[in-house]
């Protein structure tokens, strides 16, 4: 009997490395956005900086959003 | 539809039954965390979970040619009898390990069932054990170190880069992914295990001659295989949906992200490669890996070990009570009956069990009364509410699975 072992690694380095570089992206995206947001405790960022956080974040989440889509078409093929 | 003996038959109700309990039994794989941490509300998870599921089933139409992944020699006198055991051998396990609250794997309990069935009406020679040992135990090793590890990093990394950032604001955000992720992980489910199903029941049909070896299962078998799963998705497993979303660790929305994101890769990229690993250990994996990697949060490692137990147990378990099947089953149809009659006796028995303690949409998000409370944390006035039998209306209209 042979276990793949390459395989299992590659499961294991893409596993890890997909799951914290899209958590990692996404969470960029909800901070970046939640700078451009009036609370309680915190002043929103406004002109230019808000522009430049709202672009980033977008940024962020349409690559994320991209992740999903390749998730999808892994799941139909 | 083409002729069907009454043995094809019942191997087809078995068949969709054994499926019903793959769903309700794993929807806390995809929704636990969203329904503990409140992204969605219970009724809504399950019902978008159930949808998800049934898409999922149509989606592909990859169907394994081997039911069993090559674990079972198909081709070795596999009669209808022998599936009907090992089914049979499946649901049991699924129910008491529901019963328990433990989240264990539906398709362990499949093959576990398969193979104690064959072992008993073929004999050793109708099992590749070197199938069993990759495509079971090592992948049931790993899914959870895998996955946990992802989400402890994960985890780690999320609360790192938003420490700054303000609760309120990005708690939106934090839903919105964790949705994203548990459709994913939802839709995945449908398409591997309705599939299995599929391929039972097509199984079936060839051993008993109603169709032709090596065709793809009819639609008829597509459609009630994707309704039973989604079905069962959407009674809900409240009782395992407890389990992962409370009983393992207190979940704040990032980790039911970092944890369902993380169940989503892992599932995805293991199945690309052709390594898959099972749903239900990636998602505990992953569960309790977001635990592990949030400072300060505490894991409650019984719970876990009373999940490893029941993983260890569920292909011996699962194949011992298929084996006693099989012995009956193969006496002829009164064999067949009684195993038929039993089984339903079993399941009616567990059923009835689950009432004196019943977990349901409204009182999921409680804490387990078996687990003990750390003592910083006010005591849960809330179990004796669920213990006692009230007579409220409600209750009636509540799905208690």
């Amino acid at each position: 009997m042979s276990i793949d072992w390459a395989a299992l690694g590659q499961v294991f380095g893409v596993s890890v490395g997909v799951t914290v570089g899209l958590v990692g992206l996404f969470t960029l995206g909800i901070v970046w956005l939640s700078r451009t947001e009036e609370t309680p405790d915190q002043v929103a960022v406004s002109g230019g900086s808000a522009a430049l956080a709202r672009t980033g974040a977008y940024t962020c989440f349409a690559l994320c959003a991209a992740a999903v889509a390749y998730g999808i078409w892994i799941i139909v093929n | 539809m083409e002729h069907i003996t009454l043995l094809i038959g019942i191997v087809i109700i078995t068949a969709l039954v054994f499926d019903f309990t793959n769903g309700f039994h794993d929807t806390a794989n995809a929704m636990a965390t969203t329904i503990s941490t409140g992204a969605l509300k219970p009724k809504v998870a399950v019902a978008m979970s159930a949808v998800l599921n049934l898409v999922g089933a149509f989606l592909s139409v990859e169907v394994a040619k081997t039911i069993s992944g090559g674990i079972i020699d198909e081709g070795s006198g596999i009669r209808p009898e022998v599936i009907f055991a090992g089914l049979v051998g499946a649901i049991v396990w699924n129910l008491l390990t529901w019963l328990a609250g433990l989240p264990s794997s539906s398709s362990h309990a499949l093959f576990g069932g398969l193979i104690g069935a064959t072992l008993v009406a073929v004999g050793p020679s109708g099992v590749h054990g070197d199938a069993v040992v990759m495509k079971v135990l090592i992948p049931a090793v790993c899914a959870p170190i895998v996955a946990g590890l992802a989400a402890a990093a994960a985890t780690r990394l999320t609360y790192r880069l938003g420490r700054k950032a303000d609760e309120k604001a990005t708690a939106k955000g934090y839903r919105a992914g964790q949705i994203a992720s548990a459709g994913l992980v939802s839709l995945a489910h449908g398409t591997n295990d309705a599939q299995k199903t599929m391929g039972v029941i097509t199984l079936a049909l060839i051993t008993g001659g109603a169709v032709s070896p090596h065709s793809d299962p009819p639609l008829w078998v597509i459609v009630s295989a994707g309704t039973a799963i989604a079905l069962g998705t959407y009674i809900g497993g409240w009782r395992i949906i407890r389990t992962m979303g409370r009983g393992i660790t207190d979940i704040a929305p990032p980790q039911g992200f970092s944890a369902q994101t993380g169940a989503a890769a892992v599932i995805l990229s293991s199945s690309h490669i052709g390594f898959a690993l099972s749903t239900t250990q990636v998602c505990s994996g992953s569960i309790l890996g977001s635990g592990v990697g949030r400072k300060g949060a505490s894991v409650r490692w019984s719970t876990a070990g009373r999940m490893l137990a029941a993983w260890g147990l569920t292909l011996p378990a699962a194949g011992t009570v298929a084996a006693g099947a099989a012995l009956l089953a193969d006496q002829g149809s009164v064999g067949v009956c009684a195993v038929a009659v039993l089984a339903a006796a079993a399941c009616a028995g567990i059923w009835y069990a689950s009432r004196r303690k019943p977990v349901h949409a409204s009182n999921v998000n409680e804490l387990p009364d078996l687990i003990v409370q750390p003592v910083d944390v006010a005591p849960n006035p809330a179990p004796a509410k669920v213990n006692v039998p009230t007579a409220e209306p409600s209750r009636a209209t509540a799905p208690t699975v």
